[in-house]
């Protein structure tokens, strides 16, 4: 989902002094650590509920709410961006619905056959028409319209801002941080900031949208520009073009496979945050989610999530196969559009057959929720008793400082001095906002929900790093997960485990597990085949080779999905304070919902982004072999 | 955070403008009967309130011909959607003093539109095999002495006190803090969430202490014990960090938009008039809940039935 980026290299302790070294260090470090954490942990702090930035949150609430009418911020910034996202948000929408049922279904296909081939087209009509199928077309149309606007947005922001960052060094050098710290906020944590700017309902929704998607359209803009071929461009360059006409004849027309690639990925993580914004009040499938969240109806949240998946896969397959191929001429193009747009002239009823898996979803789970009932519960209180809860109690009686002493440890052995103050300075942050226990209970379920993720990944990985056929039996399986939205996995998971902390443990594994398969197999396979030969043949075994040859080589994959997989559990441990997974997310959660928590809730999203900086910058994306 | 759009929008807007205020741009006002609006109505996430909007929406949509935009909110951003006008009413209000002031004496965007008739209750409740094995246990003064029944793998060594929906209106932890309880409060999420953890308590005689609140269809169903607290005394729950008593009794009302207010007609009246008793809404829900009714098919059903309830709501002359 989340496009893989790197990051320059870092020259850690590692490579200065060698591994030797590093060992004793750690070593010592971790005994230093024990004895500091056995003479100081104190009792787990107690909750606060009136912490200084929880008031000066609290306060900058009562200004804005005071001010909201007056202040020229408002009167001329703010109000103003809320109604022109307004407007563009109605139009979409009017468009949409105004095609009416056969029209959109009409359009979608030509379009789609267009961009993309008619097998794509027929794909979209499928799809489209699918949605009328299952009772959810309004809601579809909702959503989809509120995609379109945020994607809209973030490719007129994103495409400029890209070309501008790699064309202009400076530039480049000066946005790449916050976009690094943009893709680790979860989407949760910013719902409450949103809603404080611009109220409830489908601007604020598009805006957060927008913050969501728009740095992978900035990142995926920039290598396409940068990756040019400098020979084409000096070719034009020598025959006297102008560096506009550098930039439109040759650079952007050079990239846009690369382009294209830029709006399907946006469109992804568009689609997977709208769904969330339904807790601003945004209209669409992730309305029926919650609501499904809210009645524990795993079958209707099965219906909408299918949806969803659905809608992505059409999307993410035009636009994939768009970007693979040039549109067709016009002499084709224009009579297959005008003819969709005959079909939506006509009065075509929307008369489908109906068909839902609401009801046997539901049977399916009544039956696991009886005779599973002492299975799940036993492994609920098994995992908390045995590794939640030790570790929460450890985190939770280390005083703050040692903490962050040990995390800039950590941070200096395992990704360089500047990724160890930073992670440092998040640790005290968190400290700071008067988080401190909420923080922990959450890290201890990310650590716990990561670790899990890990194993799973990691021997799902290599399983089908070994066996061609599992490989690709598996690959659909994790496309389509990939592409699901994060909420949709928080129903079977409540409807097996209640609520519990566990609970966002197992929706996290699931959303966090598909990425490091992927990883972990690739790391797996790129290991050079002389490599494995030589080793076959000097006489290793499977085992020996797999742990001694290809697990050693392919640690940067390996890294690289722990980061990935980390960064996600966290965003789907906090989403499960929805379903009694407490902590921060729970704090976020009674933010937006009660008057006298706003403080405290907003100050729970810093305390959530400062985690996840802390934990990102642990866990380096790129280690030199 | 975002300044680029920021400045563009500006550039764009200012030219001879004068600012926009928060309200600015909202749809059009549902209008006079005449020309039947558009009503929107919140609905916040317990079966009792949809069955108040069921009722409601049925009756607006087929005896006076408006149409019903439902939209699901929590409480409080419901109240928020009064000054965006994403809202016209709610139309089950649990007290909210602190909203009350802030949006209606304040901001005065909302109205008071009188009480639905409903007495609402709030309160601990345990299974009643619970209170049969241990007479004691429904006062509050006994709780710790039985806190180890209640320990769960969520709870860190205290009993589990679990709750519904974070946006409810609860007193929970000021309670169990101020009177000394050995308890913690652990969330469920939903009210369907406690509901199924009380079936279960009841079904698998599995110890549960929980927030519940009436009226409500399952206590018409199965039976559960209420535990005693502090009795509640006028502005006891004043400083909601110093409660130490039991939840009061709520007058649930129904609160509407200014605008809906002065401009909804007809749709308004019939909000305004709406009133009926905790059986009625208890046989709704019922109908939602337990017999596969859609909301809408379980208000169809009921206002079959009950002509002479509702027959005084429907404004004259429409």
């Amino acid at each position: 989902m989340t496009a893989v980026l790197t990051r320059a290299p870092v020259r850690s302790l590692e490579q200065q002094r060698g591994p030797w070294l590093t060992r004793t260090i750690a070593l010592v470090l971790i005994a230093a650590a024990t004895v500091a954490y056995l003479v100081f942990r104190g009792e787990p702090a107690a909750e606060n509920t009136d912490a200084a930035a929880f008031r000066l949150f609290t306060d900058v609430r009562d200004w804005v709410d005071e001010n909201r009418d007056t202040h020229p911020a408002f009167l001329f910034g703010m109000n103003y961006l809320r109604l022109g996202v307004r407007l563009l948000t109605e139009s979409v929408s009017a468009a949409l619905t105004g095609l009416g049922f056969a029209g959109l279904v009409a359009v979608a296909g030509a379009v789609s056959f267009v961009l993309a081939g008619w097998r794509y087209a027929l794909l979209a009509v499928a799809g489209f028409l699918s949605f009328a199928v299952l009772g959810l077309w309004t809601e579809s149309v909702a959503t989809l319209s509120l995609t379109l606007s945020a994607v809209l947005l973030s490719v007129l922001i994103g495409v400029p801002l890209g070309v501008l960052a790699a064309r202009v060094r400076w530039f480049g050098a000066a946005i790449r941080p916050v976009l690094d710290v943009m893709q680790i906020l979860p989407a949760f944590a910013y719902l409450a900031p949103m809603t404080l700017l611009f109220l409830i309902g489908s601007p604020a929704a598009v805006v957060a949208t927008l913050i969501y998607a728009v740095p992978v359209t900035i990142r995926i803009t920039e290598l396409g520009i940068a990756g040019v071929s400098p020979t084409a461009v000096e070719a034009a360059a020598a025959q006297g073009s102008t560096r506009w006409q550098l930039l439109v004849k040759v650079r952007l027309p050079m990239a846009r496979p690369v382009l294209v690639l830029a709006v399907n990925q946006t469109i992804m993580m568009a689609l997977s945050m709208v769904v969330v914004t339904a807790l601003i009040d945004a209209p669409g499938l992730g309305e029926n989610i919650i609501r499904a969240l809210e009645r524990v109806n795993v079958g209707a949240a099965f219906d909408a999530g299918l949806a969803i998946v659905i809608m992505a896969v059409v999307l993410d397959r035009v636009t994939t196969a768009a970007s693979r191929r040039s549109p067709i001429g016009w002499r084709v193009s224009v009579p297959v559009l005008a003819a969709a747009a005959v079909v939506a002239l006509l009065p075509i009823g929307d008369a489908v057959p109906r068909w839902s898996a609401a009801e046997p979803v539901n049977e399916i789970t009544a039956w696991v929720e009886l005779h599973w009932y002492d299975a799940t519960e036993w492994l609920r209180n098994t995992v908390s008793t045995v590794l939640l809860n030790p570790l929460e109690t450890v985190l939770t009686t280390t005083p703050w400082w040692l903490f962050t002493l040990v995390v800039v440890a950590i941070g200096f052995l395992a990704a360089g001095w500047r990724a160890a103050l930073i992670a440092g300075a998040a640790s005290a942050g968190i400290a700071g906002l008067g988080l401190w226990a909420h923080a922990m209970q959450t890290l201890a379920t990310v650590l716990v929900g990561t670790a899990l993720t890990l194993l799973i990944g990691a021997w799902a990985g290599v399983l089908c790093a070994r066996h061609d056929r599992l490989a690709t039996a598996v690959r659909p399986l994790l496309d389509a997960a990939q592409t699901m939205p994060s909420f949709v996995y928080l129903l079977p998971a409540v409807a097996l485990f209640g609520a519990s902390r566990f609970t966002a443990i197992v929706a996290a594994v699931i959303f966090a597990v598909p990425p490091v398969v992927r990883l972990v197999e690739r790391g797996i396979r790129d290991v050079p085949s002389p490599v494995v030969e030589a080793a076959v043949s000097s006489g290793s075994t499977p085992r020996q080779l797999l742990w001694k040859v290809q697990l050693p080589l392919a640690r940067p994959g390996l890294l690289l999905a722990a980061n990935q997989g980390i960064v996600m559990v966290l965003g789907m441990v906090v989403v499960g304070g929805l379903v009694g997974a407490g902590a921060l997310g729970y704090d976020v959660v009674a933010g937006f919902s009660q008057r006298e928590d706003f403080g405290r809730g907003l100050a729970a999203g810093f305390a959530i982004v400062l985690l996840g900086i802390l934990l990102d910058r642990l866990t380096p994306r790129k280690a030199e072999v | 955070m975002k300044k680029i759009p920021v400045i563009v929008v500006l550039g764009l807007l200012l030219g001879g403008c004068q600012g926009a205020t928060s309200d600015a741009g909202g749809t059009p006002p549902p209008s006079a009967p005449a020309n039947k609006g558009t009503v929107k109505l919140a609905i916040n996430p317990w079966v009792g309130y949809e069955a108040n909007a069921a009722v409601i929406e049925h009756l607006l949509e087929t005896k006076l011909g408006y149409t019903v935009e439902t939209k699901n909110l929590k409480e409080e951003i419901s109240w928020q959607g009064f000054e965006t006008g994403e809202v016209d009413a709610i139309v089950e209000n649990w007290g909210h003093d602190d909203l009350k002031k802030t949006y209606i004496t304040e901001k005065k965007v909302a109205v008071d539109a009188g009480p639905t008739g409903n007495t609402g209750t709030i309160g601990w409740y345990v299974p009643q095999w619970m209170a049969d094995q241990y007479p004691d246990i429904t006062d509050w003064n006994n709780l710790n002495k039985y806190a180890d029944l209640f320990k769960t793998s969520e709870s860190g060594g205290k009993g589990q006190f679990l709750a519904g929906d974070p946006s409810f209106v609860t007193n929970d932890e000021a309670l169990i803090a101020n009177l000394k309880l050995n308890y913690k409060v652990v969330f469920s999420g939903s009210e369907a969430a406690i509901i199924k953890a009380a079936q279960q308590a009841n079904a698998q005689k599995k110890p549960l202490l929980f927030y519940f609140y009436e009226p409500q269809w399952l206590f018409a169903k199965e039976k559960y014990a209420r535990v005693k607290l502090p009795e509640y005394k006028a502005g006891c729950d004043a400083d909601p960090k110093k409660v130490a008593c039991d939840y009061p009794d709520y007058v649930l009302d129904k609160v509407v938009s200014k605008k809906f207010a002065d401009t909804g007609g007809a749709a308004y009246e019939l909000v305004k008039n709406f009133k009926w008793t905790n059986d009625d809404q208890n046989l709704v829900s019922d109908y939602i809940t337990n017999q596969g009714l859609s909301a809408e098919k379980a208000a169809e059903k009921w206002v079959a039935e009950h002509e002479a309830t509702w027959k005084p709501w429907i404004p004259a002359g429409s």
